[in-house]
């Protein structure tokens, strides 16, 4: 028995096992915590209530954060998403001189370590002389959100036959009808991918945030980092539980619909 | 009464990436109406040719006219031109019904004629019933059917067929193979396919541009590049031919009496309208089906007749490939077979008629003599 359970892979189970409750347990205390009814974070909870949730509805600095967020993600996912479909359909359809280039700078600021890009950007708008305003958080959040978007296309273009695209044009539809009744449906799956992968990168960004905000302006990750700096809040917890909903759930019950309906369609 | 006019008329067309020439001066003519094959071993650029004229591919040098319009920058989606992949293309998101009706969007049509041309085309595929459904949902076969009424349905100026059946089991393409032919002619439309399958071209064709590396080495009806190769590609590569070297050593009449190489006498009919002078050295092509196996006895005065020996048996069912050893030359006959086919080790004897002898021309093989000749160029470049 005892040889049974040391043996190599229960040793492993075990330890990855351990890994996981290391990584998620913190998650799940925040996520209890925030029903709790009383002011102190601690167990055993005393009671469950909501108050802390419509504590911070009634917060105008948070809600206000919040709708920076919403904005700054959507905004986000939407440009990430155009250009990033744009240069994948150019990179995999098309050859010109540059292309590997091209493709490296586009990747290259996931492989950046985003404090350098963070600052590098900064340092940039002082010496053109530019104040920091919301558009330029919003270009910065595109920059590094649209690797993911490239990366995800891209891979699926690579596997879509060219085929599908030249049966349209010989059927007369011009280039960019072919791409959006043909190629833009075929892809869909991916496109839609790297949305959401930008939209949630972008949603729960902090590092680049705080070089690029303008004064004032706050995002949820920096608005909750301030409120960390004064007191630990039973609010912060509620907060986090929302953040989570949002940057886990959706996504994933997003995904699990998208592949519903592709199989679905397939028949 | 009207000329009868070119569908699809190449100039000195030239393919060339980077330094390879896909294709090289092609000049063909594709009449209205015609069924004109491509065959090839694969890179003979025989599918380069199609996307040339499809548009998917640019035009080096040359000029391609459809219709009698010079399109060599008319971009694909204006060329009005009906397309079959390999692979199909079904677009996977659409119903049958709406790949089908997919190029009519892009026709000045209303919706009542859409339809009533969709119907007509899935009736002439014989697929009236599937509308609804997804590709995915249908055979390969099936699929085959709807790419054709896809491309069929807008009256396009040319059907471009790019080896359509490859991708059917070996039954299902016979069958495919008759349909098409049959759709072909009932719509009368002027039909490129191209195909690396020789049974297919010589089945299928009006007319057959046989295709190597690049050059065209003859165009004919599929009687003429079957029976009288041109080149000795043609010969090997369409059914199985037997190559001898020899010397003409007779000249008498309609018939010339050849000396092979390996020391055997065999008689040949005069080609027309082309030298032939005693002392000549010629190359000869005998198919493998026109040399006939007798008992080693047979007697027959009228035909060139030889001792040899069984050294192997290809057994096909209704016929047999025999590789026979004759004055030190392996041949290989095709012979229906009688009763039981001949055993390893017998002694036969090969009959050999004069009309089954033929002389290929050696400036013919134009592409054989050229690339000879850009071969000593590369040469003495290099």
């Amino acid at each position: 028995m005892v040889r049974a359970l040391f043996s190599g892979w229960s040793l492993i189970r075990v330890g990855t096992i351990l890994v996981y409750v290391f990584m998620f347990a913190p998650v799940l205390v925040v996520m209890l915590l925030s029903f709790n009814s009383s002011q102190f974070g601690s167990f055993p909870m005393e009671g469950v209530s909501f108050r802390w949730f419509v504590a911070l509805y009634n917060n105008d600095a948070i809600v206000r954060a919040f709708q920076t967020s919403i904005a700054l993600g959507l905004l986000t996912a939407i440009i990430a998403t155009t250009l990033g479909v744009t240069a994948s359909m150019a990179i995999v359809r098309y050859e010109f001189p540059g292309k590997n280039l091209l493709n490296t700078v586009l990747i290259a600021p996931i492989l950046v370590p985003e404090v350098v890009l963070a600052v590098g950007l900064l340092l940039f708008l002082q010496f053109m002389g530019m104040p920091r305003n919301f558009f330029l958080l919003l270009m910065g959040h595109v920059i590094f959100t649209m690797p993911f978007v490239v990366l995800v296309v891209q891979a699926r273009l690579v596997g879509l036959r060219r085929e599908y695209e030249e049966a349209a044009l010989s059927l007369g539809a011009n280039p960019l009808e072919a791409f959006r009744r043909v190629t833009l449906p075929l892809i869909m799956p991916a496109v839609l991918a790297g949305m959401l992968f930008a939209f949630t990168i972008s949603f729960d960004d902090i590092t680049g945030t705080l070089f690029w905000k303008p004064p004032g302006v706050e995002t949820v990750p920096t608005q909750i980092f301030a409120m960390l700096r004064h007191s630990i809040s039973p609010e912060v917890n509620a907060l986090g539980t929302v953040m989570i909903v949002l940057t886990v759930v959706l996504p994933l019950s997003g995904l699990a619909l998208a592949r519903r309906l592709a199989v679905r369609r397939g028949g | 009464m009207a000329e009868r006019a070119n569908s699809v008329e190449l100039h000195n067309v030239v393919k060339r990436f980077g330094d390879i020439a896909a294709v090289r001066q092609m000049t063909l003519d594709v009449p209205d109406g015609s069924f004109v094959t491509f065959v090839g071993p694969s890179g003979c650029g025989k599918t380069t040719t199609l996307r040339m004229i499809a548009g998917l591919e640019s035009i080096t040098d040359g000029d391609i006219l459809i219709k009698g319009r010079r399109i060599n920058e008319v971009p694909i989606h204006k060329r009005n031109l009906g397309i079959v992949f390999q692979n199909y293309a079904l677009f996977p998101h659409k119903t049958i019904y709406d790949n089908v009706a997919f190029g009519m969007m892009y026709r000045d049509v209303d919706r009542e004629t859409t339809r009533r041309k969709v119907r007509q085309a899935l009736q002439l595929v014989q697929l009236p019933h599937v509308e609804d459904r997804y590709p995915k949902q249908l055979s390969g076969g099936q699929q085959q059917r709807i790419a054709l009424a896809r491309a069929i349905v807008i009256e396009p100026d040319v059907l471009l067929l790019d080896e359509p059946l490859s991708a059917l089991d070996a039954n299902l393409r016979e069958g495919m193979r008759v349909e098409l032919k049959r759709i072909q002619r009932e719509l009368g439309i002027a039909t490129i396919f191209v195909t690396h399958d020789q049974s297919e071209a010589l089945a299928m064709s009006d007319k057959v541009v046989v295709m190597s590396e690049g050059w065209v080495e003859q165009v004919g009806t599929p009687e003429q590049v079957y029976n009288e190769p041109a080149s000795e590609f043609v010969a090997t590569f369409l059914g199985i031919s037997n190559l001898l070297d020899g010397r003409i050593s007779e000249a008498d009449g309609q018939t010339l009496k050849i000396a092979a190489d390996n020391g055997m006498d065999l008689l040949a009919h005069r080609q027309p309208d082309r030298p032939h002078g005693i002392g000549q050295n010629v190359r000869l092509a005998i198919r493998a089906e026109k040399i006939f196996l007798a008992d080693a006895h047979a007697v027959d005065n009228d035909s060139i007749l030889m001792d040899g020996t069984v050294r192997a048996v290809d057994y096909q069912g209704q016929a047999a490939r025999y590789f026979v050893e004759c004055g030190g030359t392996t041949f290989q006959a095709v012979n229906p077979i009688d009763r039981s086919p001949f055993q390893e080790g017998q002694s036969v004897r090969l009959r050999i008629r004069a009309q089954d002898v033929v002389l290929l021309d050696p400036a013919r093989s134009g592409a054989t003599a050229s690339r000879a000749q850009t071969a000593a160029g590369t040469e003495a470049a290099a």
